[in-house]
């Protein structure tokens, strides 16, 4: 049957695989839809992990998946995607995305132009408690951080708001990163393998950056 | 057919969502609206007991939901007021009972006959709290002027962002004007600064409101509490009307008069 090329079902040890191939977004799903209610027994029980490749997805509508697979009495636990986006969305519902397997390798996008930059993640909303954002390169939010949300970038971290979560720039051990935010007063500040927290702030908040130098976490303001 | 289902949660515990829920319920009622209020905090319900009724009980939500009843069978009207009634949660079953579709069905069999429908959320970010929102036109969000309960406000306000279900109103509940004053407290502004959605309501804390809750009368219904004040005018912008917020500092209470005649002279 068409249907179930669409849709392979594994057991693994984490839980049940369910992949759903890269067609048509609305086509995926409903494949997916209707193999879930053909399978709904031997699906119960588990916790079912679902793969949608290169698929961009709402958060709404990772929800209403949810939603549904609960009617069947079926909990979704974690979203596995190529997608950065698809993954966010994820995160921001409380959902896993990833099950002991690192995040594949994202293949970088070579542009053709004098100037080579630094591959960079890009957020323009305000960052509200519990999400979290992951990213081998740089992290720019315009928008607040709040507590509770967390940012762990490999290069720098740069916050066009309010600063006041958790970040760890140079997460995998570049220690010339850099933190910087239109108000730093993050709950922690991590650079590299340093940890820092921020103190009482005198005074009206400033653009500072954050860098170790000599060995020390310091913030620097800017001076126009 | 918008805006006619509000739900009312908030993540964090104890900051006054069952007693909001209650007293919005009673002051839309009391202005002339038909109100089905639904406790959707299943093994841990509250609703019933605040507004008096939980001698009551027949059926309860899960019965609906699993067939055991009709919908007319579960709801309970209330003591006082005709046109409001309760479908109180089940207390020996937990959220697993009840999935999100199962809210939104039972929801659209009472769309056509009340005008409006107030669910009762219970506390977390788990299946209780998605099985509340899933039905709703229209979310409030309880908060306390209080670092750990707006932080909680903020995860919850982001997780009904992220599915599409807001924009968020926010109430203030439980605010101490002269702690405020010290700053000892977190003003409205302080957490609006962090929170950034829509204020529809600020309740100064109210002794009295825990007297309501023994007696199952709620505060709404004491002309002179300024917590009841507060509720009453949340229904009243509920229902669109523009109304100004109090203001907390203007105290008729026992110390107010006190300090008045004081600086007075005693005239």
């Amino acid at each position: 049957m068409d249907e179930h090329a669409k849709v392979k079902i594994k057991g693994i040890r984490e839980g049940l695989l369910i992949t759903v191939r890269d067609d048509d977004w609305p086509d995926a799903k409903a494949a997916l839809q209707e193999q879930i209610k053909e399978q709904s027994e031997f699906l119960q029980g588990g916790r079912l992990i679902l793969d949608v490749g290169n698929h961009n997805i709402r958060a709404a509508e990772l929800g209403q998946l949810r939603d549904m697979l609960t009617d069947d009495g079926l909990a979704l636990w974690a979203i596995l995607s190529n997608s950065q986006i698809t993954q966010q969305n994820a995160q921001s519902l409380g959902l896993a995305t990833q099950i002991n397997k690192p995040i594949p390798e994202r293949t970088a996008h070579s542009i053709d132009t004098a100037l080579t930059g630094e591959e960079a993640v890009l957020v323009r909303r305000t960052l509200r408690s519990g999400f979290s954002i992951k990213n081998t390169g740089h992290v720019v939010v315009i928008g607040d951080v709040n507590p509770g949300c967390e940012i762990v970038a490999g290069g720098d971290i740069v916050v066009w708001g309010h600063l006041r979560g958790m970040v760890h720039a140079g997460a995998e051990g570049n220690q010339n990163a850099v933190v910087c935010a239109m108000d730093l007063a993050p709950t922690q500040l991590r650079i590299s393998d340093h940890i820092a927290t921020t103190p009482k702030r005198r005074g009206k908040p400033q653009p500072e950056m954050a860098r170790i130098v000599d060995g020390q976490v310091v913030a620097i303001p800017w001076k126009p | 057919m918008a805006n006619k289902v509000i739900t009312i949660t908030s993540g964090k515990g104890g900051v006054g969502k069952t007693t909001a829920t209650a007293n919005i319920a009673t002051a839309l009622a009391v202005n002339g609206a038909r109100v089905v209020c639904i406790d959707a905090d299943i093994g841990l319900r509250n609703l019933d007991v605040v507004l008096g009724l939980e001698n009551r009980i027949v059926y309860d939500l899960v019965d609906v939901i699993e067939g055991r009843c009709r919908l007319r069978q579960a709801m309970i009207r209330d003591k006082r007021l005709p046109n409001l009634f309760l479908i109180p949660a089940a207390q020996t079953r937990d959220k697993t009972a009840v999935s999100p579709s199962d809210m939104v069905r039972l929801i659209d069999d009472l769309r056509d006959e009340s005008e409006w429908i107030l669910i009762d959320s219970p506390a977390g970010i788990e299946r209780g709290f998605r099985n509340a929102i899933a039905p709703a036109d229209y979310i409030v969000v309880i908060t306390n002027p209080e670092i750990s309960a707006v932080r909680d406000a903020d995860r919850i306000i982001g997780l009904i962002e992220a599915e599409e279900k807001g924009p968020a109103r926010l109430v203030l509940n439980r605010l101490k004007p002269e702690m405020v004053k010290r700053e000892d407290m977190l003003s409205p502004d302080d957490v609006l600064e962090l929170l950034a959605v829509e204020l529809i309501g600020i309740v100064p804390e109210d002794d009295k409101v825990i007297l309501s809750t023994n007696r199952g009368t709620p505060i709404v219904l004491d002309g002179k509490s300024q917590a009841g004040q507060a509720f009453r005018n949340i229904a009243s912008r509920i229902e669109g009307k523009d109304v100004p917020f109090m203001n907390l500092e203007d105290r008729n209470g026992f110390f107010g008069r006190i300090s008045r005649i004081v600086r007075s002279g005693g005239d």
